[in-house]
């Protein structure tokens, strides 16, 4: 052990002096995410929670319990390089995708450090009931967090279906399969002996998982990462009680609430309960009625590169409403372009960003950003609605239902209540679509046959780069 | 007081503070603040390192093993990915 390395006189102090440093790597930790609440100092934030990470995982090296290094080294190489390559490597437009992953693992490392401290005792009697209960208790939810991300990994990736799959009374089961794992994990604690009842735990634990996110929509797969997120840091915090170490009990609790605030942050943009996101399937498809329909009779105004380049090189205001179909299209940088030019122009732009664009939420703003643009251009839904009025054009990218305006007026629709980019309030609006196809939610959109709204149809990219050189003829 | 009630003392008291720390977020930065949250949870390694470094049964060292591995990927790959995020934003007077 590398205590044996110090003088005496200091090893005494040793375990005293550890639960100090992480104390102070706590504190790096609470700094590092308040920091984080602003764009401005979220890098350094960033870096202060390594840093105290850093310091928890040096410090722990001198704990007294560690007599072999091998394994220690081994998997921090394996695994730092491995983390390495996944961070270097990933596009931007893969996060949601990533995020699900590492959250996965970090799950799996805290049922299997709960399940290493009890495979690796020998004298299973002589531990205490805490010590069992948390022991099951982390298993349970490190095990859901790391099926559950990896399902959610999936169903953002394509590999499983999009779409809600479920039957009646999964829920039930559900609820049921988790109250008895409860029940286990209580039998657990008076019987240690039993390994049946430990796999058991384990297994059901697992395929709760799977069950419980299947049913979710591929949309709101973001939310469920999200509170998967809060579930791997109560893990950690079980796996802390587990060990009697308090730097895993804070740090868990920390994210594992941070986690869960993000998560009902992210519904209410989205106008759901967090509630009927997890049982959401539970009726039904809960009403693709609304919308649709008789499209064929109404006009639209079409616009082209030339036209539209005249229109905003000579407008005071023009905001820019980017959505997903911007990121698919990598169309992020000709907008950049597109909007330097007209800035040379003294044409003042904005960008206005709902809540849940992209793919999940602030992931537009990380595109962007991506692409040079500097974020006090970003503004949110809140910051960007009452300026709709006083702007001339309003140019939607592959954006659809947040725009769309039966959010409000048409109580039927599925969308109805979800709060919207007022985009109709400008003197024109100019949205890039490839057809006149339905959105995510599968809703035609009155928008697009409004008298001021012009469309400029094709993809988002060669479209912007059309209008990109007509900018240079104007 | 029992060890047990202390550790529920500093478990009750940190959730609130990460209640407090996150609630006036902006969705400017949803993404990166998950997947920083994310990166934190990861100190589980403290425990893997624990797991995998004490004396005790074969099989119990190298599940600890796994477990730093894991944790190590969400510790390191975390935080650079973040990192790499941030580091985009930029204010329009740091402008080249």
């Amino acid at each position: 052990m590398i205590s044996e390395l110090l003088p005496e006189s200091i090893a005494a102090f040793l375990p005293d002096t550890i639960q100090l440093i992480y104390l102070i790597a706590t504190a790096f930790f609470i700094r590092g995410l308040k920091l984080l609440n602003s764009p401005a100092t979220a890098r350094k934030g960033n870096q202060l929670a390594a840093i105290g990470m850093l310091i928890g995982v040096v410090v722990t090296l001198f704990d007294q319990q560690i007599v072999s290094f091998e394994l220690i080294v081994a998997g921090v190489v394996i695994g730092g390089l491995i983390g390495l390559v996944l961070a270097k490597k990933v596009e931007m437009t893969a996060m949601p995708e990533l995020v699900a992953v590492f959250n996965g693992f970090g799950g799996a490392a805290s049922a299997l450090v709960a399940w290493g401290e009890f495979a690796r005792t020998t004298d299973v009697l002589g531990f205490e009931a805490t010590v069992l209960v948390t022991t099951g208790l982390s298993i349970f939810i490190g095990a859901i967090t790391f099926t559950g991300s990896f399902v959610a990994f999936g169903k953002l990736k394509g590999f499983i279906s999009g779409n809600a799959i479920t039957f009646p009374g999964l829920n039930f089961i559900n609820i049921g399969s988790m109250i008895g794992v409860l029940v286990l994990i209580g039998i657990f604690t008076y019987d240690p002996t039993n390994m049946t009842i430990f796999w058991v735990i384990m297994g059901v634990s697992l395929l709760i998982g799977i069950t419980s996110v299947i049913p979710i929509g591929g949309a709101d797969m973001p939310v469920v990462i999200s509170l998967l997120n809060s579930y791997s840091g109560i893990a950690a915090s079980m796996a802390g009680f587990v060990l009697g170490n308090n730097l895993l009990i804070v740090s868990g609790a920390l994210v594992g609430a941070a986690g869960l605030i993000l998560t009902q942050i992210m519904c209410k943009a989205m106008n759901r309960s967090l509630f009927n996101v997890i049982f959401g399937s539970f009726g039904g498809d809960g009403g693709s009625s609304g919308g649709g329909g008789a499209t064929g009779d109404k006009s639209v105004n079409e616009t082209s590169a030339e036209d539209l380049a005249i229109q905003i090189a000579y407008a005071s205001k023009v905001v820019i409403v980017p959505g997903y179909g911007l990121a698919v299209a990598q169309a992020q940088h000709v907008v950049k372009e597109v909007a330097t030019k007209l800035e040379q122009k003294g044409v003042q732009v904005k960008y206005g960003i709902h809540p849940v664009a992209g793919r999940m939420p602030g992931h537009m703003n990380v595109l962007l950003a991506e692409a040079d643009v500097p974020y006090d251009l970003l503004y949110d839904m809140d910051q960007i609605n009452p300026e709709f009025a006083s702007t001339d054009v309003v140019m939607i990218i592959g954006a659809n239902d947040v725009v769309n305006p039966m959010a409000k007026t048409s109580p039927g629709s599925p969308i109805y209540g979800m709060p919207i980019l007022d985009v109709d309030e400008a003197k024109r609006t100019v949205v890039f679509k490839r057809s006149l196809s339905v959105g995510y939610a599968g809703i035609d959109n009155p928008l697009f046959y409004e008298q001021k709204n012009q469309m400029f149809f094709g993809d988002a990219k060669k479209s912007l780069q059309a209008l990109n050189e007509a900018l240079n003829e104007v | 007081m029992s060890v047990l009630i202390f550790s529920l003392f500093i478990f009750v008291l940190a959730c609130f503070i990460g209640f407090e720390l996150i609630s006036k977020v902006p969705p400017t930065l949803h993404t990166p603040l998950m997947s920083g949250a994310n990166a934190i949870s990861g100190i589980t390694i403290v425990g893997a390192l624990i797991v995998a470094g004490s004396l005790g049964e074969e099989m119990g060292k190298w599940i600890g093993f796994a477990a730093i591995i894991l944790a190590t990927i969400n510790v390191v790959g975390g935080f650079m990915v973040t990192d790499r995020m941030l580091e985009m934003f930029k204010k329009k007077e740091d402008d080249k």
